[in-house]
């Protein structure tokens, strides 16, 4: 185990360095000024020029990078321009938000798409099968900001069901108490209930938006997977010893179709966290998906330069687990790995 | 099994969740509701201290409202009924009174005024606040040269409680220019206790909190998400507030803005499209201000330096061709006043900004263009992002307008952040752009939008000698006293801009704030932003 | 029968058996029906789509903004007074083009790197493996996001970026397909016959992994059409006035509180129809062309 973790994280330093680089370059290619914004609205080409070479912005790209690199050894991704606040800081308190949102979404969509994915791999063929197929690709073909704000028209404006998207909670609720970032968590851990619905309603549209949007391709790989093992020897096997179906589809064969769709839920949760940034700019979440937007938008660099990194660490991560899950959910893997 | 059991219940809980948790307030929450104000809008501040580097516009309304200034104005009735700043009339503020002298002037603080942490106001605060806000550079000294406050010796501490302002010339901007956002007064020294060597005015520190004696102090701050405003009971720049608590939150979809302001869940916002306004006032369900902007334009720039604008006959064609009456009906909906189609007979009036003569007339554009460009032209037409809601339509619409007459453009969107920046290099050949002063006099707007040294707002690179005359009379005229000069050079400096043409006038924006119907105390202010002093609920 | 008689049947057996096969799987399969037809319609308004439209997509009407659905105007107006249906069918040309032109890019860049990557392996596996890798550990969107900020919204740089972010997936199936292939002996024959590697890499590999990428590329022109889409809700979308699926929708998502549904609704529905279709058309494609891998 140990050392498939720190094979794993040396094939993926270069990577990590491919991702600083690039993200640098394209960065300073945004067009925009940082020491025109910081200079302010009435400057004069000299106070702009001035600023410049305060901020060291007239420094060869080089000498910049250096300096960045330097900066990110130390953890210092540098100020956000449009919020005036510590990127490192910022990232550390809007990646719970985008994560509980995220996860959150997963949940909704794997609890959707896996029974719709098994119901059209047994009965396949079927007008069921047929549905399925057409519900989860239509789930997928709207834009996701659309969604989002079709569902918020008609959940809280007409019909008043969900509370106002103002965020992860009412504007008059105070989060609890932090311990993991996670509203539902947390608010459980203090026993706060009050608080549990509150955060739990707000994070239902969203979540749904989100869910929505990933259906298709969890449902898809379900009935995929479902159908090659449904075909397979054990299955016809345990069928012919008389087993009833129940029994057949949930504890064997849906076991064994497992494997494919825990890799497909890694890219969907990769996907997802991508998608983020226009669910989070709709419902007004405090994520680092609509920081990351602002900050591209206003061609702030830090915060977009932060924001690659962590998702590109956060993915790392991700896939290392998702490996470590395959050796515990087959193990076939570990045995040959 | 008992996977299924759990998915069971957790749907159960959603569904129960989703109908029975709508806005329905507990008790407490219902109360701090009336409390308190919510006002939502797109975008929030990045600092809380005009005076700090890159500070954003709404950065300017915390400052506003977190600290006092030494004087401040009178309310009047303004056009539309609601109360208006009045321009010529100062009361105190942080000063008890103002003793104007032939080339000075001189305040008496309240004696008992306090900052927020308890603290009394002297002679000294002010004094270092006024020196920091001509030295940090930027924006602040910027404003505070507009009024011909620049330098450290201009202030002088007479005793503790006494101040005097010196003129280094005499220009009649200047006791406005100590009223306007920038000269506040801050707490010199709690902030320096934060202050280092390489931030001697401790603007870090002031970033993140405010250090002042106004009327609310920011209780906390979430950079991106909310701020949240609590009343100093303190107060002894004018009447209590009413409103305890004002919470401030971001909310960047317009639709969402307007959805919780028709449900009641938000109490002001200013951040709507001009249609969702109208179209709110028609509902009738919450209270529609709309007042123009002072002394505000927008317009359609070209720069006269280059070809193909430097005609005068192409910048003619332009202002016959332009759809004014287009844009005021689907990109405005009616909300601004109108700049252009003066009657051809009307005269030119002492007062700014006023209507130009040109209207919509292809015929006389194509005539025009014959002349110049027979063979037509090929531009881009450049638009401010931040901005897209009127912008966008609006060169949209000019684009075919302009193709009706031989001039094809191709639309060129930049970015809020870096709008600025393409103004300031003058090369853009057309483009449109709003510019508003917020001391509101006629030679204030084109000192820095026509006069010939060039200020960055003279975004056309105009040079006239004619008008650079006209204008420095007007300035001298009004800081002696001289009306007839003034009026006589007013009119002047007004006509040589509408036969010149640099920049054609489009409408005179509105500043529209929606509230819910039980929310009263809105006044209009020049830096348009929302003053928390006088708002209250019920 | 006679010889002749037999060999002149073959041929033209052979035909019929394509179109009996096509319409065996269209009959096992009516939603792939359905996404054919749905394919045809589009790629009609893509063609003659500009030349019937009742109004000019462009022209404004400042007397008749914001007109619902009437006879008029069949999907209504929008905040300029344009009308929608016309510019709906316009939008058609621009969008398929987008989706196609991204398929195209992103098939000759990541189908060609991966199976040259599979075939060579070695140095060229691992250095088309390092890009894909240093590709995919970015937040997709965001990255296509920050090239078309940092070149510039036209069509072509949302067609780059779109291309750019699939390059991973393209280069991942070729590049395992091409691997199985290699040793084939198939491969191995060509080879023998003096074909040089490149002309191995086009003329037998690439055509063999077709039936795979068919799936995977039909599913990126659905997906390169919400990209633009979602380019266009943040800003970075093609320029105004050029009617476009996404930048409607993006447009029009604003007037969905104060009642103005038809804005977004029908260039939505438009685009939600095409994505639709793009995606089930790829597994229609794959049941047709590949009977081993149907599910």
């Amino acid at each position: 185990m140990l050392s498939l973790i720190s094979k794993r994280l040396l094939l993926v330093i270069p990577n990590l360095i491919g991702v600083v680089i690039i993200t640098f370059l394209l960065t300073r290619a945004l067009p925009g000024d940082p020491a025109a914004y910081f200079a302010g609205p009435a400057a004069t080409k000299e106070a702009i020029e001035q600023v410049r070479s305060k901020l060291g912005l007239d420094k060869p790209l080089i000498v910049q990078f250096g300096h960045y690199v330097t900066d990110l050894a130390r953890g210092d991704f540098g100020n956000s321009l449009t919020t005036g606040q510590p990127v490192a800081t910022e990232i550390r308190n809007r990646l719970p938000a985008s994560a509980e949102l995220t996860l959150f979404g997963l949940f909704i969509s794997i609890s959707i798409a896996v029974p719709l994915g098994i119901l059209a791999a047994v009965k396949q063929g079927s007008w069921i099968d047929h549905t399925c197929r057409v519900v989860a690709t239509a789930g997928v073909s709207l834009p996701v900001f659309f969604t989002g704000l079709l569902l918020v028209y008609v959940f809280y404006f007409l019909l008043g069901w969900s509370p106002a998207p103002l965020g992860r909670i009412d504007v008059f609720y105070s989060p609890p108490p932090q311990v993991t970032g996670f509203y539902l968590i947390d608010s459980v851990l203090s026993g706060n209930l009050e608080g549990f619905r509150a955060a739990f309603s707000q994070l239902l549209l969203p979540g749904l938006t989100l869910g929505i949007f990933s259906l298709a391709p969890i449902a898809r790989m379900t009935r995929a997977s479902m159908l090659a093992v449904l075909a397979s020897d054990f299955v016809r096997t345990a069928r012919a010893s008389g087993l009833d179906d129940r029994t057949v589809i949930i504890t064997y064969a849906f076991r064994n179709a497992m494997l494919p769709v825990v890799t497909t839920l890694g890219m969907v949760f990769s996907f997802l966290l991508g998608a983020n940034v226009l669910v989070e700019k709709v419902f007004a979440w405090p994520g680092i998906g609509s920081y990351a937007v602002e900050a591209l938008i206003s061609s702030d660099f830090a915060p977009v330069q932060g924001f690659v990194l962590t998702m590109a660490v956060l993915y790392v991560v991700l896939n290392l687990i998702i490996d470590i899950l395959y050796g515990v959910i087959d193990p076939r893997v570990r045995l040959e790995g | 099994m008992r996977r299924r059991d759990f998915l069971k219940s957790a749907t159960a809980l959603a569904a129960t969740s989703a109908i029975t948790a709508p806005a329905i307030f507990s008790p407490a929450k219902a109360q701090s509701r009336q409390e308190t104000l919510l006002i939502v809008s797109e975008s929030g501040p990045n600092n809380l201290d005009i005076h700090g580097v890159g500070t954003n516009v709404p950065g300017y309304e915390v400052s506003w409202n977190c600290y006092d200034r030494l004087i401040t104005h009178e309310m009047k009735t303004g056009p539309n009924g609601a109360p208006y700043y009045d321009k010529t009339k100062f009361k105190p503020e942080l000063a008890e009174d103002m003793n104007i002298g032939d080339m000075s002037v001189t305040f008496k603080l309240k004696k008992k005024a306090t900052f927020h942490d308890g603290t009394p106001v002297t002679a000294k605060d002010v004094k270092w606040s006024l020196d920091r806000a001509v030295s940090v550079g930027g924006f602040p000294t910027f404003q505070m040269a507009a009024g011909s406050l620049t330098k450290p010796e201009q202030f002088v501490v007479v005793d503790d409680n006494t101040v005097r302002v010196d003129f280094l010339r005499k220009d009649r901007l200047t006791i406005p220019d100590l009223a306007v956002i920038v000269p506040c007064v801050v707490n010199s020294e709690m902030v320096k206790k934060h202050a280092t060597e390489k931030d001697p005015w401790g603007l870090e520190y002031t970033k993140q909190n405010t250090a002042g004696s106004g009327a609310y102090k920011v209780a906390s701050w979430v950079a991106g998400t909310e701020v949240v405003f609590e009343r100093n009971d303190a107060w002894l720049g004018g009447p209590l507030p009413k409103t305890k608590k004002i919470i401030w939150r971001i909310v960047p979809s317009a639709g969402n803005r307007r959805a919780l302001l028709e449900r009641g869940d938000a109490d002001i916002s200013y951040d709507l499209p001009n249609k969702d306004f109208v179209e709110l006032k028609n509902a009738g369900k919450l209270n529609i201000v709309s007042t123009p902007y002072s002394n505000g334009i927008q317009y359609i720039g070209m720069n006269v330096k280059q070809p193909p604008f430097d005609n005068p006959k192409i910048r003619q064609a332009v202002a016959y061709a332009l759809p004014y009456q287009k844009i005021m009906d689907a990109v405005l909906f009616g909300l601004a006043k109108p700049m252009f189609g003066a009657p051809a007979n009307a005269a030119t009036e002492v007062a700014w900004p006023q209507a130009h003569k040109y209207n919509t007339d292809i015929a006389k554009a194509k005539a025009l263009m014959a002349e110049a460009a027979p063979n037509g032209i090929e531009t881009t037409i450049s638009f401010d992002l931040g901005f897209a809601g009127v912008n966008e339509p609006l060169c949209v619409l000019v684009q075919e307008s302009l193709a009706q007459i031989g001039i094809k453009c191709t639309i060129n969107k930049v970015p809020g952040a870096n709008w600025r920046t393409e103004l300031n290099k003058k090369t853009l050949p057309l483009y449109t752009n709003v510019f508003s002063g917020w001391l509101d006099y006629p030679e204030y707007f084109f000192i820095w939008c026509y006069h010939g040294k060039n200020s960055i707002f003279n975004t056309m690179s105009y040079q006239s000698k004619e008008l650079d005359g006209f204008v420095d009379g007007a300035v001298t005229a009004a800081a002696t006293g001289d009306m007839p000069t003034y009026e006589k050079d007013v009119k002047g400096f007004v006509d040589t801009a509408y036969a010149d043409m640099p920049r054609i006038p489009l409408y005179q924006p509105y500043v529209n704030v929606a509230m819910q119907k039980n929310v009263s105390g809105y006044a209009y202010w020049f830096h348009r932003r929302l003053d928390y002093r006088t708002l209250g609920k019920g | 029968m006679t010889d002749t008689a037999i060999r002149a049947a073959a041929p033209k057996a052979e035909s019929n058996s394509l179109l009996r096969h096509a319409r065996y799987v269209v009959s096992e399969n009516p939603v792939t029906g359905l996404a054919f037809g749905l394919f045809t319609l589009i790629a009609l308004c893509a063609l003659i789509g500009p030349y019937i439209v009742p109004h000019d997509p462009l022209a404004s009407d400042t007397a008749a903004t914001l007109q619902a659905p009437s006879w008029k105007h069949w999907f209504g107006t929008d905040q300029l007074g344009r009308d929608i249906f016309s510019r709906v069918v316009v939008a058609t040309r621009l969008d398929l083009i987008i989706a196609l032109s991204s398929v195209a890019l992103v098939f000759a860049m990541g189908g060609f790197a991966g199976i040259a990557a599979g075939f060579f392996g070695g140095w060229t596996d691992r250095i088309v493996g390092r890009i894909s890798d240093t590709i995919m550990a970015f937040p997709l969107f965001v990255l296509a996001m920050g090239i078309v900020a940092a070149l510039g919204n036209t069509v072509t740089n949302i067609v780059l970026a779109t291309a750019i972010i699939n390059f991973p997936l393209y280069v991942r199936v070729a590049r395992a397909e091409a691997n199985v292939r290699r040793d084939a002996g198939f491969v191995q024959a060509a080879r023998l016959s003096g074909n040089g590697d490149f002309r191995i890499l086009l003329m037998h590999i690439l055509p063999n992994i077709m039936p795979i990428m068919m799936v995977q590329i039909s599913l990126t022109m659905g997906y390169a059409i919400l990209n633009a889409a979602g380019l266009s809700f943040i800003g970075l979308g093609v320029r105004p006035p050029t009617p476009e699926w996404g930048i409607m929708v993006a447009e029009g998502a604003g007037n969905i509180i104060s009642g103005e549904w038809w804005i977004a609704l029908f260039p939505g529905a438009a685009l939600m129809l095409a994505v639709f279709c793009f995606n089930l058309l790829g597994d229609g494609l794959r049941d047709l062309v590949d009977p081993q891998r149907r599910t």
